[in-house]
C-alpha cells in the first residue's frame, strides 16, 4: 500500500535565472525573473497562481513582497523561514496543501543578491546571546566545530575535504551555467586560507547572486501541461536546533529522519537513487549527508568521497550542476538542488547528463546543520 | 485569572545574566529528574518540570570540539565545552595557544569581564592535555 501522497503533486515548471553576479538587480528582481520564466516553462500565467510559498533573506515579510511584486492575490500561502532548507520545507506544505484542494498552482520562489550588493552572506537578525560573545565567524565556525568532531571520531581528513571541492568543480566545468569553471588542483584546495580550522576558503561555497521558482500543480493537472510531470514521490523534514551548541551530536543531523520519513513516504531506498544533489554549504556538509542520507556507512564518508564516488564518471553522481562550491550559491541555495534534479530526470542537462535517470534525491540543509529537508523525485516511469 | 504563579519572578536569562554581573556562574538543575540545562528555559529540557533549581557551577568541563578562528592580525579559540553537570555550552578556552586546545581536553571555568562578564575556560591544572 503506498502513502497516499506519493507521486500526488507534480513540478510542472521551473525557473532559474543564472545571473550569478548581476549588479543593478534587488533579490526581488531575481525572483520575478526566475517566476516569470518558471511560469512560461510550463505554460501558465500569474493569474493562475493560488498558493504562493518564498523565503528570502533580506526580508521579514517575503510572501508579502513577492504577491505585491508579482501582482497576484493568493488563497494559500507560507513563508516558512528555517535557512536554506525552506524551500524544501515549502515543497512539502505545498504537496499536502495542493492535496488538500488549498491551492491548485504552488509557486515557490526566491531571489538574492547577495554577491552584488557586497558580497557577504546576509542573515536574517537573529541574535544569539550564548555564542555572540565568543565571536564564532558564522555560520563557518559552526560548520567547523562539526568537522573537527567527524575528524577526532572517524579519521576524515582535509584531504577527504578537498576531493569534495575536486568532484564539485569536475562537474562544474561540465555545465556551462556554473559560476566557477576552470582547472582546480588538490595542492590549490590544500594550500587555501585556513578561516576556521579545519575549514578553508577552499571549503566553503561560492557568494553569488541568483533568483529560483518552481510551479506544482496535482500530478492529474501536471499531466496536460508543457513539459512532461516530475513527480514528487516523497518528502521529509526534521528540525533539531538553532546553535551548535544544542545539536546532540555534531556528527550526525537530522537528515537521518528527514531523508527516513522521505524513502517511506516513496517507497525506496539509497539503491534506488540515480541522482543525487545535496546542500555543499561546505565540502564537509557534502560528506556528512551522503553518511546521513544513507550512502555510505556513518563515518565513512571521507573514504566514499575520495574513491572517486560522486565525481562523474563514479558510482553516484552526486551535485552534478557544480553544487555551491562551484555553480552558485545566493545564500539559500536549497531550491537548486530541486532545480537541478527536475533538469536531470527531463533529461536536459547536456554533457552532465546521467542517462536514464528516473529517481533523483535532492536535500536541503539550513542554518547551522539546524534544519533538514530531503525530497525524492521521479519520472512518469515511476508512477 | 492571574498569572501561572509556577512561572512567577525573573525570566531565566535575567537571573543568568544577573548572576554573571556578581561573579557567579550558575546553572540550572530539574529537581524531578536532575537533569541540568543550558542555556536557561522557563522549564527542563529534559522533562518538562518547572521545579527548577540554580546552583553554582562546578565550572569543570571537557572539549567536545573546538575551531581556531583566523582573522588577519589575531587568531582565537571557540570551543564546545561539555561541562560535567551535563549540559554544553559555547565557550573560548585561553591561557593556552589556540592550536593547542584539543578533543578531550579538561579544563576550568572563570568569569571574565570583556567588559560584560561572560564565562571563559582555560586548562585544568594537571589536567589531561
Ligand atoms: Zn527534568
Amino acid at each position: 500500500m503506498s502513502h497516499p501522497l506519493r507521486g500526488r503533486a507534480a513540478i510542472a515548471g521551473i525557473g532559474n535565472t543564472k545571473r550569478w553576479n548581476a549588479p543593478g538587480r534587488t533579490p526581488f528582481d531575481q525572483m520575478q525573473e526566475a517566476v516569470i520564466l518558471a511560469l512560461e516553462d510550463c505554460g501558465l500565467g500569474l493569474k493562475d497562481v493560488d498558493g504562493l510559498f518564498c523565503a528570502i533573506s533580506s526580508s521579514g515579510l517575503p510572501v508579502l513582497n513577492a504577491a505585491e511584486r508579482l501582482g497576484i492575490s493568493v488563497r494559500h500561502a507560507d513563508g516558512t523561514m528555517v535557512g536554506g532548507a525552506s524551500f524544501l520545507f515549502h515543497l512539502q506544505n505545498a504537496v499536502s496543501a495542493l492535496d488538500h484542494g488549498l491551492c491548485d498552482v504552488a509557486l515557490i520562489c526566491y531571489g538574492s543578491n547577495q554577491l552584488s550588493a557586497g558580497g557577504r552572506l546576509v542573515s536574517m537578525p537573529d541574535p544569539q546571546p550564548y555564542e555572540a560573545p565568543y565571536k564564532p565567524r558564522y555560520p563557518i565556525s559552526s560548520y567547523a566545530l562539526s568537522a573537527a568532531r567527524h575528524m577526532h571520531d572517524y579519521g576524515t581528513t582535509r584531504e577527504n575535504l578537498a576531493d569534495v571541492a575536486l568532484a564539485a568543480r569536475t562537474w562544474a566545468n561540465l555545465n556551462p551555467d556554473a559560476f566557477a569553471r576552470g582547472p582546480l588542483t588538490r595542492d590549490e584546495i590544500l594550500s587555501s586560507r585556513m578561516v576556521s580550522d579545519p575549514i578553508t576558503r577552499a571549503d566553503c561555497c561560492l557568494v553569488t547572486d541568483g533568483g529560483a521558482a518552481l510551479v506544482l500543480m496535482r500530478a492529474d493537472r501536471a499531466r496536460d501541461l508543457a513539459k512532461p510531470p516530475i513527480y514528487v514521490l516523497g518528502t521529509g523534514t526534521a528540525v533539531s536546533h538553532r546553535q551548535i551548541a544544542a545539536m546532540p551530536d555534531l556528527t550526525t543531523t537530522a537528515a537521518v529522519e528527514s531523508v527516513r520519513r522521505a524513502y517511506d513516504m516513496a517507497g525506496v531506498g539509497p539503491s534506488d537513487i540515480d541522482h543525487v544533489m545535496v546542500y555543499d554549504a561546505f565540502t564537509f556538509t557534502t560528506l556528512l549527508f551522503l553518511e546521513d542520507l544513507g550512502f555510505c556507512p556513518k563515518g565513512e564518508g571521507g573514504s566514499f568521497v575520495s574513491s572517486g564516488a560522486i565525481a562523474p564518471g563514479g558510482s553516484l553522481p552526486v551535485n552534478t550542476n557544480g553544487g555551491g562550491l562551484s555553480c552558485n550559491h545566493p545564500g539559500m541555495y536549497g531550491l537548486f538542488t530541486i532545480i537541478e534534479a527536475v533538469e536531470q530526470l527531463r533529461g536536459a542537462c547536456g554533457e552532465r547528463q546521467i542517462q536514464g535517470a528516473e529517481i533523483a534525491l535532492a536535500h536541503a540543509n539550513g542554518g547551522v546543520l539546524s534544519s533538514q529537508a530531503t525530497a525524492i523525485l521521479g519520472t512518469a516511469a515511476t508512477i | 485569572m492571574s498569572p501561572d504563579p509556577r512561572f512567577d519572578g525573573p525570566g531565566p536569562e535575567e537571573v543568568w545574566l544577573t548572576a554573571l554581573k556578581e561573579g557567579r556562574f550558575l546553572l540550572q538543575h530539574c529537581r524531578t529528574c536532575h537533569a541540568c540545562r543550558f542555556p536557561p528555559a522557563l522549564v527542563c529540557g529534559a522533562c518538562g518540570s518547572s521545579e527548577i533549581e540554580w546552583k553554582e557551577a562546578s565550572g569543570r568541563g571537557t572539549i567536545y570540539s573546538t575551531t581556531t578562528v583566523r582573522e588577519r592580525d589575531n587568531n582565537y579559540n571557540v570551543s564546545l565545552v561539555d561541562l560535567a553537570e551535563g549540559a554544553r555550552m559555547m565557550s573560548r578556552v585561553d591561557g593556552v595557544s589556540p592550536d593547542e586546545v584539543r578533543i578531550g581536553m579538561e579544563v576550568q571555568a572563570r568569569i571574565v569581564a570583556e567588559p560584560e562578564p561572560i564565562v571563559l575556560f582555560a586548562p585544568s591544572a594537571g589536567g589531561a592535555s
